[in-house]
């Protein structure tokens, strides 16, 4: 066997605090080893093309790199070995970087941990057997996750790239929070005027099939071959029959049902269409609130609707679809005020969220776009506006900016001094953030051509004198404490990850971070790729993000997935599990423990049972070769054989 | 009801200016169930003084207290002065959380503190040991002009870390033991403010304007008087009101009673028991309606009789209710 050893500086990153030169000159010694070398940057043309000509020169068969994690380039090396004439799982990986010269500082220790993970390396290396990828074909249908801004859009760009799209939006209409915008910034477009043609043609496009008001109930599968399951939660209406005429909400007699899309800001009725652009455009009963759910008598809607659409009876119900791809837009969601005890935690009426303000502002709001206080219905005079409330709290867990709300609340205090000329708004400020195209301008409109008042400084504190909000602060740039008696508080409060972000990951197999955001595959490079494959981001689930940003990420994924789909097949990673049937005892454990399902018991000619892996839904986990008794699984490229010499050599030094 | 023990901590105030304060406790927690046993030769806590000085010193003073306590071998400790509380509780945590400086802390004491001794404040044990029913259930007397404006100070619930114990921001403990002894609270905004604390001496002025600030918001708020579990906020709001007055224009006549004489008071103690007289603002004629509960129930339904709107009764249980979803 003949290996060649690799070893990158990669700069300074690795040079800075390993002896390159003593690690090459040390894997020389190893059996197997006829050629080592090191060079400045192996991921470089010249760093490859030198791989490429020692494998012919040396006749090398096995090749180790020593440089970064394998995440980062594995990929390209393998391609590398390939171009050089090697199969491409003759390759190993030492990662010398972000496990060694990153993390440790002393030189020497350093050097001898590398020489180490080349050891490891070479002795993997030189029991790898040669694999090879299958070809599959791929289902070219989409399934996009979440019927806001993004998921839209991304909907529309793979429908128009002649993509089958199914779009699931987990409320009763699409338009997710952009919808429920009064106006934009920076350019105070009608939010719903600029969003509502984009719904219309997400229900009008012949490729996009809509799921309103259901969720992600289970995704099996791979990239290329995704088995859905969506769960339709009952709406209690037929939407087929229902034509959307809003006569069982006039009549209704429950008026207190929680109004969803507006934030609550005032109460809607327990069947409820959610506003007047909604797409599709039906209603839905609340079994919260609906008499007939609550005392078992009402029914009152089924008697006036007109096309007896209304279904008491109605229960959840299952589909199952099948996609080659998914993308998730998801979105975000809004901290709890309770978590904000300083600011009231919610109760008083009169300090409200920036959401809750927008559907105050908007004309198809609960006040017809007339700003009054929830409290008494009066137009306030002097508005105050908190920002980070909630962000960029430590103390709080959430050390993070939200992103948009120091655009939103200019936005927001210029629509008010336009609402209500006589009126005067504070913003409390940490910082401003206004780094977008026309952003920064628009922060100074407000400043100074609407006469806003801005003060740098944190609110301690919102307690109610009289029928005013008094919002105590520090104005850092007095250095003073200062007190504003406010008729309404508006609060930015923190944006979160969307509730139920978590389990939906779970479901994808895809990475989160501590505050629930969706990880991309690399921050600036792979930003609406995940590390599961056939899986895309778009939108605020990955992060806080505002409206121009999100439809980037939205069309950005679209193209990721007509990139992906461009072929009729896909290449199968070969390293999923194998069994060995004169070894296998037919106690079918591992057919129990694998998650993705796919292990099967077959029987023999001769009539012995043992298990039978299907190569296309083994997704290469291992939990299986753990859990077999006699070692008859074997995941390929990670066998006991190849682990167990990597663990010895190790031992041995 | 099962008879209950702790080790309690008075602090130097409760033997002077907050007497009060500790012979309504000692009264309410007898009727409670709940037994007390003093540490033997107990000192000075270190309390606002010690740690402007020096950390390790003060935690000595809490620790040998501590280490006193800890031979007693009793469940928990408690005591009623949040300033004793956050001492104690702070040495207690910097100890065990850190080795080094448990062992400095310790190298100063003749006995060292081992490190197992739960501190809690008087009002924790009595929300949460004791619990709302069994304190209702204890109540003898009615109390119709009481309408209280629940006044936490600054350290009993903060900072959170060391409090650990009900919200930092908007503390509820009180609120609903006060309720829960039938007494009607007020929402009041200012719970946490500062009252300038032992800023009295050198710093008059401030603490005046202060003090006026929390009596103004529990005036605005509807109360009459105010609930206090602090000895030096009591001190700050009652013996300085006449001050504040005079300073401030005001003319403030606010009763500030310690969270323990309402207790005492619905318990059936008379106020001289609850050593009311040590009260500067004379809560007298607030307290001077009060009437055992089968009275006060009679006099009710005849009131019923005469007229049909609402009873006051069920106005105080409606405010309580509001107060618990809360």
């Amino acid at each position: 066997m003949r290996v060649g050893v690799f070893i990158c500086h990669c700069g300074n990153n690795i040079a800075g605090t390993v002896d390159v030169k003593k690690v090459a000159e040390e894997t020389r010694r190893l059996p197997g080893v006829v050629y080592a070398t090191d060079y400045m940057y192996t991921c470089s043309e010249p760093g490859q093309d030198e791989i490429k000509e020692t494998i012919k020169k040396e006749s090398l068969d096995r090749v180790v790199v020593a440089s970064c994690s394998p995440r980062m380039h594995e990929l390209t090396f393998r391609r590398t070995v390939e171009k050089g004439g090697l199969n491409r799982y003759f390759l190993e990986m030492a990662n010398i970087r972000e496990h060694i010269s990153w993390v440790g500082e002393d030189k020497e220790l350093n050097t001898n941990k590398a020489i180490e993970a080349v050891r490891i390396a070479v002795a993997k290396v030189m029991r790898n057997k040669p694999l090879y990828s299958k070809s599959f074909k791929v289902n070219k249908r989409v399934l996009i996750i979440g019927g806001g801004v993004a998921g839209m859009q991304a909907a529309l760009d793979c429908a128009d790239g002649n993509l089958e799209v199914l779009l699931v939006e987990k409320s009763p209409s699409v338009g997710g929070m952009m919808a429920r915008l009064d106006k934009t910034f920076p350019t105070i477009d009608c939010s719903i005027c600029i969003l509502g043609p984009k719904m219309v043609d997400v229900a009008q496009h012949e490729k996009i099939k809509l799921y309103a008001y259901s969720e992600i109930e289970e995704i099996k599968g791979y990239v290329g071959n995704y088995q859905i399951k969506i769960r339709k939660k009952a709406t209690y209406v037929d939407w087929s029959k229902c034509t959307g005429c809003g006569e069982c909400m006039e009549k209704c007699p429950t008026k207190n049902a929680y109004d969803h899309f507006n934030f609550g800001v005032a109460p809607t009725r327990a069947i409820n269409i959610p506003f007047p652009q909604a797409i599709p455009k039906k209603a839905k009963i609340d079994p919260k609130y609906c008499r007939q759910f609550l005392k078992g008598k009402c029914g009152v809607c089924a008697k006036i609707c007109p096309t007896g659409a209304i279904n008491y009876e109605m229960q959840d119900e299952i589909v199952t679809e099948e996609v080659g791809a998914i993308i998730v837009a998801s979105g975000y969601g809004l901290i709890d005020l309770n978590r904000l005890p300083e600011y009231g935690g919610g109760r008083y009426p009169d300090v409200i969220t920036g959401i809750q303000y927008e559907r105050l502002l908007n004309a198809s709001g609960p006040t017809s776009g007339h700003i009054l206080r929830p409290s008494d219905k009066t137009e306030p005079k002097t508005v105050v506006f908190v920002s980070c409330a909630g962000s960029r709290d430590k103390s709080i867990g959430i050390p993070y900016c939200s992103n948009f709300c120091c655009m939103y609340i200019a936005k927001q205090a210029i629509l008010t001094k336009d609402h209500i000329p006589d009126s005067r708004s504070y913003v409390f400020y940490i910082d401003i953030r206004s780094p977008g195209k026309g952003y920064d301008e628009f922060v100074r409109r407000a400043q100074e051509d609407y006469g806003v008042n801005y003060i740098r400084g944190r609110v301690s504190k919102i307690y109610p004198k009289g029928n005013k909000m008094v919002v105590r602060g520090a104005d850092t740039l007095l250095g003073t404490q200062v007190e504003i008696e406010a008729d309404l508080v508006v609060l930015a409060t923190a944006v979160t990850a969307a509730p139920g972000a978590a389990e939906l990951a779970e479901k994808l197999h895809i990475s989160y971070d501590t505050f629930g955001f969706y990880v991309e595959s690399h921050p600036k490079l792979r930003p609406v790729e995940t590390n599961t494959s056939g899986v895309f981001l778009a939108g605020a689930a990955q992060g806080p993000k505002d409206i121009p940003a999100s439809v980037c990420q939205g069309s950005a994924a679209a193209s990721k997935v007509l990139a992906l789909f461009s072929r009729d097949t896909l290449e199968s990673d070969p390293a999923i599990a194998q069994v060995n049937t004169n070894a296998c005892v037919g106690c079918l454990k591992c057919v129990e423990t694998c998650p993705f399902g796919a292990i099967k018991e077959k029987e023999l000619r001769d009539g012995r049972v043992v298990a039978d892996v299907i190569e296309t839904v083994c997704a290469g986990c291992g939990i299986c070769t753990s859990t077999c008794p006699c070692g008859a699984i074997q995941l390929q490229h990670f066998t006991d054989n190849q682990l167990l010499a990597e663990v010895n050599t190790l031992c041995q030094s | 009801m099962a008879e209950r023990e702790y080790a309690y901590y008075a602090g130097c105030s409760q033997e002077g200016t907050a007497k009060e304060y500790d012979t309504s406790l000692r009264l309410v927690l007898k009727t409670l169930g709940v037994s007390i046993k003093e540490p033997d030769d107990w000192s000075c806590c270190g309390s606002t003084p010690a740690h402007t000085v020096d950390h390790v010193f003060a935690a000595a003073l809490a620790a040998r207290n501590l280490a006193i306590v800890e031979k007693m071998d009793m469940p928990s400790l408690i005591t009623p002065c949040p300033s004793c509380l956050a001492v104690l509780k702070k040495a207690h945590l910097g100890m065990v959380q850190d080795e080094s400086f448990k062992n400095e802390v310790n190298d100063l004491l003749d006995e060292p503190y081992g490190g197992g001794v739960i501190t809690k404040s008087v009002l924790q044990i009595i929300y949460e040991d004791v619990g709302l029913e069994a304190l209702a259930e204890k109540v003898t007397h009615t109390l119709p002009d009481l309408r209280v404006a629940p006044y936490y100070g600054c350290i009993l619930t903060r900072p959170p870390e060391i409090a650990q114990f009900d919200d930092p921001e908007n503390p509820i403990s009180m609120d609903r033991v006060i309720s829960a002894v039938g007494v009607e609270v007020c929402d009041f905004a200012f719970k946490v403010e500062c009252c300038g604390a032992a800023f009295g001496v050198p710093k008059r002025e401030m603490v005046n304007k202060l003090t006026y600030k929390v009596l103004s918001m529990a005036q605005d708020c509807g109360a009459n008087c105010v609930a206090v579990a602090c000895p030096l906020c009591q001190q700050n709001l009652d013996l300085r009101q006449g001050q504040v007055n005079s300073t401030m224009g005001s003319s403030f006549n606010i009763p500030i009673l310690y969270f323990s004489q309402i207790m005492g008071l619905a318990y059936g103690y008379s106020p001289k028991e609850l050593a009311m007289d040590k009260l500067i603002v004379s809560a007298d004629r607030l307290i001077r309606s009060r009437l055992p509960v089968e009275e006060f129930r009679k006099a009710q339904e005849a009131e019923v009789k005469k007229k049909k709107p609402k009873t006051e009764k069920a106005g105080t249980k409606e405010k309580t209710t509001t107060e618990e979803t809360e």
